[in-house]
């Protein structure tokens, strides 16, 4: 770099202290600052999966009355999606997409402070509804009304806070959009972008299509409520199951809107550890755009029992199946590209075999739910809630830890403890099993989902599950150790951190200046 | 298991009751017995695929490692290996695809039922009406399991009898009949699920949905709501008795006498 590009870069003022964050619009605090929120969101959110745990450990009620206990399970959901795991999507976005794709920034940098300081406010609010007289929402993540309308005080609150985190995010995408499509380094043409910016642009699109529709649902759900419309309750001529059609069409593409991203982070570590270079580049990119394109018509596979008509459940058990092909694709990719390999297994690339592993395995539970004969006994019950949780935890929840241990390093010029993040790995890994793994049993047994209270033929499996449940959360506590701990280093890391690592970040000095690429690289 | 038998034995208060219950039950429906077939049929097709595809990763980590000195080879793409991994998920795709349509057919095939019965769903119990012979109760958790339930109610849940899956009316029907259920609701959305007569449906205000059981073996089947419909979702248990027909006829004609419903 140049030093008349080095004078320039002073002439940026940067305020010092809490001002720097607030008013910052550089692409690398503004990921910062929206992963440490989604770290805190992870924990608040692991504390209520933990009172959830704390009272299931042992059948009889113990601990909280059943309506604190569907608060629970709610908000548990909306801190997870919309707190824990969106935003650190979005903070990986902002670190990397520029970093791979050789631009000096985001594409529109002050509409991505707004992007981010939205946040705060949207969960100080919905959390806050915890400490009203009435409690906070109690009618699951997914708002059925009429349940949802009987709320107390906290609806509108709720409804609120998820129009703005709806707005959070659909900002989010369209800069997101913006500066793939226009601030790529030349040379880089579409089909050489990292398949990191690949499958989030494919993420920015689904999020630009499926949050106003969640807008919508729930400002009818209010207006139901406050202005006497009907658009949900059936004693004013409304339809609840109208309610369940709009919600999961936002719902479907959401459940992979979690997940596009945590794929393109496993195809970019899996390459890198292997040292061999992804198998099938091509077709992820399709595989990756047919899986975006079928989740806006599979939707009604979330709502099999309430009394489709039997051309609606066949098309869309169909339609549900076919989602297995290009998943298998991206399946197989991996194992190929692992194939002949020389592969070496640090943190990154133990927590992306886990990935495929466990993330596989959710997947086959997923062609089972598929089948509407059998998901009419596995509708609502702790199967379902095995499943996602697969698809979630160690799907996306490792996708994401995987991408902070991989590029940790190079935005802090800083090594992470290796044994300790094996350690980690291990504990997360085992414990990660020992909770949702048995969930599967007492789903197919009988037991529904979202209850307080079991009858006591559940009780052994759901202790197990509790035990690894505070494993797990305790695990966790390492892993935030370890970023601490990291944190207080010297800077020591190589610009390319890992041998098999490719892409225009590790170009760049580890870690990379405060303003880089102001000069475009040029791609060959 | 047998680590976790022992984890869960110094830990939980009585493994007396344990039921290490792992699969779905095949139950005493038609209905039932086909959602069984379909899901161990596609159990078993997973399993296949996943003992080749993690037994082709785990191959690989064992031999493709750096450290055992394995050198990185150069092929990344090939079109006959894409084209064959697309075609054959989908063929088996295909294969699963016949069989479940099949059976969800014959299971969304309620006519020529010989008995209606008609459940709604309430917060937080369910109401019977048996459409032709004019008998109508409601079914609610029995009063020894509800005190049971309460936060810190003292009482130890392992003593309970059917704790939780007890009710004060059990719903009687008869073996060997074709019953239609027809399901509704006043308040919100509820689900009626007994695992063992076969599916759940939804119970949905402003909707009446239907689904038909057939019971070949007399018992007592249990299950519960299985839609959260708020603060006692938990605890709407559903008990059916299912008795031979004369039987049946016999205890239909008691409730019409007494137009009570104490058939306990």
């Amino acid at each position: 770099m140049s030093t008349d590009i080095e004078k320039l870069d002073d002439h940026h003022h940067i305020p010092s202290g809490i001002m720097r964050w607030i008013t910052t619009t550089n692409h690398k605090d503004i990921g910062t600052l929206y992963l440490w929120f989604s770290l805190i969101m992870f924990f608040i959110g692991g504390a209520m999966a933990l009172v959830i745990r704390a009272e299931l450990f042992q059948p009889g009620l113990q601990l909280v009355v059943p309506g604190f206990f569907n608060q629970m399970t709610t908000l548990h959901a909306l801190v997870m999606i919309f707190g824990a795991i969106m935003p650190a999507f979005v903070g990986l976005a902002n670190w990397q997409l520029p970093l791979m794709i050789g631009a000096p920034d985001m594409a529109l940098p002050r509409l991505n402070n707004w992007s981010f300081w939205i946040l705060p406010f949207a969960f100080t609010m919905m959390l806050s509804t915890l400490f009203f007289e009435s409690g906070g929402p109690a009618a699951g993540w997914t708002l059925y009304p009429p349940l949802s309308l009987q709320g107390g005080d906290s609806m509108p609150f709720v409804i609120l806070s998820i129009h703005l985190f709806g707005l959070s995010s659909i900002l989010g995408a369209i800069n997101i959009i913006a500066t793939i499509l226009n601030m790529r380094a030349p040379g880089m043409n579409l089909m050489k972008m990292p398949i990191f910016v690949w499958t989030w642009l494919i993420t920015a699109f689904l999020l630009l299509a499926a949050m106003p529709v969640l807008a919508g649902a729930v400002t009818m759900l209010l207006t139901d409520r406050f202005f006497g419309t009907s658009f949900f309750t059936a004693s004013g001529g409304g339809d609840p199951v109208m309610f369940q059609h709009i919600f999961w069409f936002f719902g479907h593409p959401e459940v992979y809107i979690l997940i596009l991203p945590a794929f393109g982070i496993v195809s970019t570590i899996i390459p890198t550890f292997s040292r061999k270079k992804l198998f099938g580049y091509d077709s992820m990119v399709y595989a990756t755009v047919s899986i975006a394109l079928l989740s806006f018509i599979v939707w009604a596979h979330h709502m099999f029992t309430v009394g489709m008509p039997l051309a609606g459940e066949i098309f869309f058990m169909f339609t549900t199946m076919l989602i297995a092909v290009p998943t298998g694709v991206k399946v197989f990719n991996w194992v190929a590209t692992m194939w002949k390999g020389s592969m070496t297994f640090e943190t990154p690339m133990l927590f992306a075999i886990a990935f495929i592993v466990l993330f596989t395995i959710g997947g086959f539970s997923g062609l089972m739910l598929a089948m509407v004969p059998a998901d009419f006994q596995y509708h609502d019950t702790y199967f379902v809630v095995a499943h996602f949780h697969y698809v979630l935890v160690p799907g996306s929840l490792f996708g994401i830890i995987a991408a902070v241990y991989y590029w940790l390093p190079k935005w802090t010029g800083k090594m992470y403890d290796e044994t300790l993040g094996k350690i980690h790995f291990w504990l997360t890994t085992i414990f990660v099993n020992l909770t949702f793994f048995p969930m599967h049993f007492v789903g197919l047994a009988g037991m529904p989902r979202r209850i307080p209270d079991y009858a006591i033929q559940f009780a052994d499996f759901n202790a197990i599950a509790s035990i690894g449940a505070f494993g797990f959360g305790l695990s966790q506590l390492l892993f935030l150790y370890i970023l601490l701990k990291t944190l207080k280093k010297d800077v020591t890391a190589k610009d390319k951190v890992w041998e098999g690592a490719e892409g225009l970040e590790w170009t760049l000095p580890s870690p990379p200046p405060y303003h880089s690429f102001e000069k475009p690289p040029r791609v060959e | 298991m047998k680590v976790f038998t022992i984890i869960a034995a110094t830990l939980t208060p009585s493994l007396a009751s344990a039921d290490w219950e792992t699969n779905m039950p095949i139950g005493v429906t038609p209905t039932s017995e086909i959602a069984y077939d379909i899901h161990m049929l596609i159990f078993y097709i997973t399993v296949v695929i996943g003992i080749l595809v993690f037994g082709a990763m785990l191959y690989s980590i064992i031999y493709h490692r750096k450290s055992i000195g394995a050198k990185p080879a150069q092929f990344y793409e090939s079109t006959k290996v894409e084209i064959i991994w697309t075609v054959i998920p989908f063929i088996i795709l295909v294969g699963m695809a016949i069989p479940a349509t099949k059976a969800l057919i014959l299971m969304e095939d309620t006519r020529d039922a010989e008995i209606t019965l008609k459940v709604t769903g309430y917060q937080w119990m369910w109401q019977y009406e048996y459409l032709e012979d004019d008998v109508s109760f409601f079914s609610k958790i029995d009063d020894e399991s509800n005190k049971a339930r309460q936060l810190n109610s003292g009482i130890d849940v392992y003593q309970v009898k059917n704790y939780l899956r007890n009710v004060d009316n059990f719903v009687v029907l008869p073996t060997n009949t074709k019953i239609r259920v027809l399901l509704t609701a006043n308040d919100v959305i509820h689900a009626w699920w007994v695992p063992e007569l076969g599916g759940k449906k939804d119970a949905i205000p402003g909707y009446v949905n239907e689904l038909w059981v057939d019971i070949k073996k007399p018992g007592i089947y249990r299950g519960q709501c299985a839609e959260l419909c708020g603060k006692d979702h938990g605890f709407m248990p559903i008990v059916v008795k299912a008795v031979p027909k004369t039987e049946y006829h016999k205890w239909v004609s008691i409730q019409q006498n007494n137009k009570v419903a104490g058939n306990k």
